[in-house]
């Protein structure tokens, strides 16, 4: 490779123009628009969460006043949980991914995917307009009758983003779904795909069944707000808990939108970087179409206080503990993959060891929330921040990072500097921990989510807590500067400089704006770096 | 400073140290996994580092034995966990018969209201003595919010429209936080109070010393008349409403054929929207009550229904129209309306 040179036409200079840009069709192209929009996303919530975590440092809560404080949490949880973390794997590397790794030119409806990015900007900028213009301080959840009733900010106009962004959400899992099971290449069987795929497809199928349900209710919030409806409003004979069912029926579902990715990501790089099949590929498989299906059944575990009766309380903890199980085996079975393997400690499998770590105290601590006796105690206190910072941010943000830092090669032809990206993923790992994990003791201890004042006992665990997220902060802008560095100043990386399996490698990098110059021939299974004959495999 | 730093929340209730023995089973198994992922991790990435720059891993796929082994055995502790909590939380949320000492709670943006039986009002206060059992009767007058003192493990939503029970029995004397757990607006974090767990002298002693006005019965008692609401339910057998006497917590056969039992919120939910549930046999002539009386009141009202207890069987006389229904024979139909009637 000393004298690598960047493909003399690829996706990225076929047109320079702006317009080229904008109207493009080209799945990686609209990978790279969504990746700009999220990355703006992301820094916009976590501004809030910088402003959350130095208020915090007080007690008395002197940084900002509390209508201040509640609409900083609000509009980070907004702009994080529908405008970064659902569309960030999905639309940037599942974007850019599926076609390639199934052999495809593009994925089944281009110009679909195109109106997907414009239906998100336009929700992107509606929600931005509700936080310009005052902002909203229901918190994330809009729960129902204060979003209805009692908040005078700007929730209607927050809730038509977000209902607006559900589309292109709907349209994109639309588009997924048909393009890998229409578009696959001669010989790529379901059981060839990469699992990366097979995650793939289980969020989809969440994006396409549950967004409908968080549209429509969202729209009723508004209605009700507009109209004075009284479906949630008790003293109208409506009620307000029927609010919660509806939200988490689709929000908890999206939880899995956000960690399925990070799952298909991880099952990639361990394979990569450890040289090996995934031990026990179908099952890996099926557990990610298992969360999907499990997923949609488990919603009544954020009502355990809520008003239910004890009887449904019990059928949705019992749930909720099996679709623990899919989980527990995935993480088994990445482990055992490394046995017997080739494993190296490039950046990529930093983050991939990340992801396992946060991934499994993330879901260990879900088992303290399923449990119906002890949930009553740690409900909507800072340990369900904790615990879902660790699989939304620790798991979701570890597969991102771990998945943009292992193709990143192949979407800009450069590699970024090795020892800057271990320092990074370093950083952002020590950060999140020192972060979040003192914010479990302070939930058991009784500190209540939301709270922009405290009593003085928690103060020592939050100032730890806000110290680091300054780590973490830090360790965000770390791959933000040599990333961007890397553009232009990145050694040339080659077609596959892993030396890793899977159609995206086979092409160069960047690749063509039809990805293969001939479409390939699939004759093997994923991940065969041991190169054997694909005989009659059970499964 | 240091040596001020708690970091776990006493134990002060009777449920606290069975919350506590969960949650520390729950973390052994955690550590556990946690280690053991960790350490796997840790020491096959060691062993199995690359050597050389074109090594590739073994040919292995997998094995159904070791799956099975990990779907089995995580599986089997989850259903330790569900088991051991769902219990813990039938005790928690299911009252349980016997003796207690009622408190009403009414939450509203951003305070806690109690009001006792004999007529004391705190508020974010509330006095309780120790080692005995307390019933909450909780609602709302607004959003939800909800009631959570850590020390004593116990978090109950209290919505607006319903009244949800929930018991605890203190263990220890002292100061507890209470936080209203569930965001409700502008001064969520500020709607905090505390519990005061008294020795029974000293809780006694409060007692006597607090009564500010009537008790709630006596106060129920007094809107009753003045809200007109005794002009109908005058206790006598073919009235224009039901009798009241002796009524709560009794079977009510309703129009359409659902008993229901007269608990609170159906007492509460028969006077805000009285149309809604109609006893069998009565005309649904009573008129709303909403925005009448106020939340403290209805508790007031619905305390006073609860005392009236079953009196010794007066005979009555009744006629049967065609329809069945039950027509009173004395002239309780010529007496006045409520004055809301028109509203």
């Amino acid at each position: 490779m000393t004298t690598a040179v960047l493909p003399r036409e690829n996706y990225l200079n076929t047109d320079y123009r702006l317009r080229s840009w904008l109207l493009t069709t080209d799945h990686k192209r609209i990978c790279i628009l969504y990746l700009l929009t999220i990355t703006m996303f992301f820094a916009i919530g976590g501004a809030f969460a910088t402003m959350i975590r130095l208020s915090l440092v007080n007690p008395a809560g002197t940084l900002v006043s509390d209508e201040t404080y509640n609409k900083l949490f609000t509009m980070h949880g907004i702009i994080m949980v529908f405008f970064f973390l659902v569309p960030s794997i999905p639309a940037t590397l599942g974007n850019f991914l599926i076609p390639m790794m199934i052999g495809a030119k593009d994925v089944a409806f281009p110009k679909l995917n195109l109106a997907s990015w414009y239906i998100f900007v336009t929700g992107g900028c509606f929600t931005l307009w509700a936080l310009i213009s005052g902002g909203v301080d229901t918190g994330w959840t809009f729960y129902t009758p204060f979003s209805t009733l009692s908040s005078n900010t700007n929730v209607s106009l927050a809730a038509i983003g977000i209902f607006i962004a559900g589309f292109a959400s709907i349209l994109t899992g639309l588009n997924f779904m048909v393009t890998i099971h229409r578009m696959r290449a001669p010989g790529m069987t379901w059981f060839r795909m990469p699992l990366f795929l097979w995650s793939m497809y289980a969020t989809s199928l969440i994006m396409v069944l549950g967004t409908p349900v968080l549209a429509i209710t969202l729209l009723l919030v508004a209605a009700e707000r507009v109209l004075h409806l009284g479906i949630f409003d008790p003293s109208r004979g409506g009620d307000p808990v029927l609010f919660q069912h509806l939200f988490w029926f689709y929000s908890h579902p999206a939880v899995y939108i956000m960690i399925v990715p990070g799952m298909g990501v991880t099952s990639e790089l361990i394979a990569a970087f450890s040289r090996k099949r995934i031990f026990g590929y179908e099952f890996v498989a099926f557990a990610s179409l298992a969360i999907a299906v499990l997923g949609f059944l488990v919603w009544g575990h954020h009502l355990f206080v809520a008003g239910l009766s004890i009887y449904s309380a019990m059928v949705f903890s019992l749930l909720s503990y099996l679709v623990a199980i899919p989980s527990a085996i995935k993480v088994f079975n990445w482990t055992a993959t490394l046995y017997k393997g080739s494993v190296s400690y490039a950046t990529p499998m930093l983050y991939a060891f990340g992801f396992i770590w946060m991934f499994t105290i993330g879901g260990l601590t879900g088992l303290f929330l399923a449990a119906l006796g002890l949930d009553v105690h740690v409900h909507d206190t800072y340990f369900v921040i904790a615990h879902f910072h660790y699989i939304m941010v620790g798991g979701a943000i570890m597969g991102y990072l771990g998945g943009l830092h292992y193709w990143w090669p192949k979407m800009t032809g450069r590699l970024y500097p090795e020892g800057w990206a271990k320092l990074g993923a370093l950083t952002i790992f020590l950060g999140f921990n020192l972060t979040f994990f003192p914010q479990f003791i302070l939930g058991y201890m009784g500190m209540p989510r939301r709270y922009h004042v405290y009593p003085p006992e928690f103060q020592a665990l939050n100032v730890l807590s806000s110290a680091g997220a300054s780590v973490l902060g830090i360790g965000y802008l770390i791959p933000l500067v040599y990333l961007l560095w890397s553009l232009k100043y990145g050694p040339i990386a080659g077609d596959n400089p892993w030396g890793a399996k899977g159609l995206e490698w086979t092409t160069t990098s960047p690749p063509p704006t039809h990805n293969f110059a001939v479409t390939p021939i699939v004759t093997e299974p994923a991940y065969n770096y041991a190169g054997e004959q694909e005989e009659s495999r059970v499964g | 400073m240091l040596s001020g730093i708690q970091l776990f929340p006493e134990e002060a209730s009777t449920f606290a140290p069975k919350v506590d023995a969960l949650y520390f089973f729950l973390v052994a198994v955690s550590a556990f996994f946690v280690v053991l992922i960790a350490g796997m991790l840790l020491f096959f990435a060691i062993k199995y580092r690359r050597r050389s720059p074109n090594e590739v891993g073994a040919p292995i796929h997998g094995g159904l034995l070791l799956e099975t082994v990990w779907t089995v055995i995580p599986l089997l502790i989850a259903m330790v966990m569900f088991v051991w909590a769902a219990d813990l939380y039938f005790q928690a949320y299911k009252p349980p018969k016997g003796p207690a000492i009622n408190v009403y709670v009414l939450a509203k943006q951003w305070m806690w209201k109690f009001q006792h039986m004999d007529g004391q009002r705190e508020i974010n206060e509330l006095h309780i003595p120790v080692d005995q059992r307390i019933k909450l009767i909780m609602t709302s007058q607004d959003v939800i919010h909800s009631f959570f003192v850590p020390d004593f493990r116990v978090k109950m939503d209290v919505l607006p429209g319903r009244y949800r029970t929930l018991w605890f029995e203190a263990t220890r004397v002292g100061t507890y936080h209470l936080f209203c757990s569930q965001y409700c607006g502008t001064g969520h974090s500020r709607m905090t109070g505390e519990v005061i767990v008294m020795t029974p002298e000293a809780y006694a002693a409060w007692k006597a010393g607090g009564v500010s006005g009537d008790t709630m019965a006596t106060a129920g008692e007094k809107l009753f008349t003045n809200l007109a609401c005794v002009t109908c339910h005058n206790a006598q057998s073919g009235a224009r409403g039901p009798i009241l006497t002796g009524l709560f917590n009794q079977k009510v056969a309703l129009t359409g054929g659902h008993p229901v039992v007269a608990d609170d919120a159906y007492l509460r939910q028969s006077i805000m929207n009285p149309g809604s549930q109609v006893v069998a046999g009565y005309q649904p002539i009573m008129p709303t009550y909403q925005g009448l009386v106020n939340e403290e009141q209805l508790l007031d009202l619905i305390e006073y229904i609860k005392t009236l207890k079953a009196m010794p069987a007066v005979p009555t006389v009744t006629t049967s129209e065609p329809d069945g229904r039950a027509v009173p024979k004395s002239s309780a139909r010529s007496l006045p309306v409520a004055p809301s009637a028109q509203r």
